[in-house]
């Protein structure tokens, strides 16, 4: 069994979010970088529960990025994982990250590929799909819950209003959200064979990107709230219905 | 040469979010003077051609019951050859849980440049640009699609819907299905309730509520409302809610035309997945919540004194004793 996790490197949740050079680039000055939390939170460590069920199992981590992705993916490998490949390459066009993934994974022969459900400053929602079309294979996306039984899945996606549970086979691509699994942080003995365990930096193939951010811009300001007494709450209901005309 | 919009249904009927996605594909092709169409896959049991008010010509059914649910392999296969028989330029997805699911894996089958997350018409005065969410809804990108065949996966309850008094022709779709890898065992579905993803209006608790118990008044203003109920990670990760309805960084992004948000104080994580909401409604004892920064209308006060007031006041507009 051998399982292919696909990990972004995104800004730190509370990030100021702020661009420059003509609103062409977001401004990386001073920002933490994480692993996206979808990556980390559910794909990842739903893999690893996987691999500590069964201890046959190779689990082998994925990202697109130059070399300041080093940190991350090691920070990754910390929480578990036997080895990184990173694709020596920056975009953010979906469909050159799924073909770089794709063509990884292809060299791997993996059964079985998670991604997040989205990053959390790209928010396309895209890679895990592409991959599944450039390998052909089944997709699940926006899984919920994820059970293995040799080579047949379980595996409950969010559908509008409520879930759906489905049975499929491996190879498989599912991308994960809440529900999967729960948040791990690393320890110590993690840390430190993190540190040894392979990265390997392979250079990108030739991929035309379909798209192209041509410039960035911020939502305009809040007029500000307008505040209600506490003591008149039905005056709140008389903005909402004649003034806003929501309710 | 056509806009072809996906249309996507549950329970025998189209979304509203496929609604919106046909005024929006509708909007496209008066610019460029092309027609548009629409693609449905599975069976409904309302009339197709009264879609024609949202601005369809011409609706493909393939009628089949398998498609009445998602396989995304399938599907994609199907819509693929569809496109190429149809010969659409520009394809609209509604950026639903099926869309998803679909418009990526089209997109690398088609080699077409595919924009998730749109909010708003392509601006073709140079190029082909259309605007989408990012950062979690805190910026907007203005992304350039190169590609010959351009795919677009619209934002729910981005784009408002227009209706006209006109019949859209409808024919059949013969394509071959092949068998589900992906099957469907289980659906299930809250009954009775607003979908959260689908709802114009959200009422959302917090942990100023103290405790699943106090929920009463929250689900009562929802149902009042006929809105869908939500609440902040900390309710969901204590488990007074279910985790389908945590809004926020790591839960559903949501952008309802109102969202009330009672006993949140609105940390950065939370407010990423409402701040599309048109307009936002702050209930919180604290008056530096920073939830007040982002919001519309406020009122600084206990929620278990307010709420209760502002259901009465909702009883007595509505005329509900």
């Amino acid at each position: 069994m051998k399982i292919l996790v696909c990990i972004s490197k995104t800004p730190d949740t509370t990030a100021k979010i702020a661009f420059t050079d003509n609103n062409k680039k977001f401004a990386a000055d001073g920002v933490q970088w994480i692993i996206n939390p979808y990556d980390e939170w559910y794909a990842l460590v739903r893999a690893i529960e996987l691999k500590e069920k069964d201890n046959s199992t190779v689990l082998h981590l994925v990202t697109v990025g130059m070399a300041d992705t080093d940190p991350i993916i090691r920070k990754a490998l910390a929480l578990g994982g036997d080895e990184a490949i990173r694709v020596n390459a920056d975009s953010h066009d979906s469909f050159f990250i799924a073909s770089q993934i794709a063509n990884v994974a292809k060299q791997g022969s993996y059964d079985l590929i998670f991604t997040g459900k989205e990053t959390i400053d790209y928010n396309g929602s895209s890679v895990g799909g592409m991959v599944a079309e450039l390998l052909d294979l089944p997709y699940v996306s926006l899984a919920t819950k994820f059970d293995l039984n040799g080579t047949s899945v379980t595996v409950t996606r969010e559908i509008e209003g409520g879930e759906e549970t489905d049975e499929a086979s491996l190879p498989l691509v599912v991308s994960c959200q809440k529900g999967m699994a729960e948040q791990r942080i690393p320890n110590m003995k993690g840390i430190m064979s993190a540190r040894t365990k392979p990265l390997k930096v392979v250079e990108p193939s030739t991929v035309e990107p379909l798209t192209n951010i041509v410039s960035f811009e911020l939502p305009p300001a809040k007029a500000g709230v307008r505040l209600v007494p506490a003591d008149n709450p039905a005056e709140l209901v008389r903005l909402l219905h004649e003034e806003a005309k929501l309710i | 040469m056509s806009v072809l919009v996906f249309l996507d249904h549950a329970d025998g009927h189209v979304k509203k979010a496929s609604l919106e996605a046909m005024c929006y594909g509708a909007a496209i092709a008066a610019k460029t003077g092309v027609a548009t169409e629409g693609i449905i896959l599975g069976t409904v049991s309302e009339d197709l051609a009264a879609l024609g008010q949202y601005g369809v010509k011409k609706v493909y059914q393939l009628k089949n019951g398998t498609l009445d649910h998602l396989d995304a392999q399938v599907f994609t296969k199907i819509i693929a050859e569809a496109v190429s028989a149809i010969g659409a330029k520009v394809i609209v997805f509604p950026n639903n849980l099926s869309g998803k699911a679909i418009a990526p894996r089209l997109s690398a089958r088609l080699k077409a440049g595919l924009v998730a997350g749109a909010v708003a018409l392509p601006d073709t005065s140079n190029g082909f640009v259309v605007r989408k969410n990012v950062f979690s809804g805190k910026a907007f990108a203005n992304v350039s699609v190169s590609t010959d065949i351009k795919i677009i996966a619209l934002n729910p309850n981005s784009y408002s819907i227009t209706t006209s008094d006109t019949k859209a022709e409808v024919a059949d779709l013969s394509i071959n299905v092949d068998p589900f890898k992906v099957k469907t065992v289980s659906v299930s579905k809250s009954s009775g309730e607003v979908p959260l993803t689908e709802a114009e209006i959200v009422v959302s608790g917090g942990r100023g509520l103290k405790g699943p118990e106090n929920w009463g008044m929250i689900e009562e203003l929802a149902k009042l409302l006929h809105a869908a109920t939500a609440c902040s990670r900390p309710v969901a990760d204590s488990h007074w809610r279910p985790h389908n309805e945590h809004v926020g960084q790591t839960g559903i992004a949501i952008a309802p035309n109102l969202y009330i948000a009672i006993g949140i104080s609105g940390a950065i994580q939370h407010l990423a997945g409402v701040n599309r909401s048109k307009v936002i409604v702050v209930i919180n004892k604290d008056p530096e919540a920073p939830f007040f920064k982002a919001a519309d209308y406020g009122i600084v006060g206990d929620a278990f004194e307010v709420v209760p007031k502002i259901i009465e006041a909702v009883k007595k507009m509505k005329g509900v004793a």
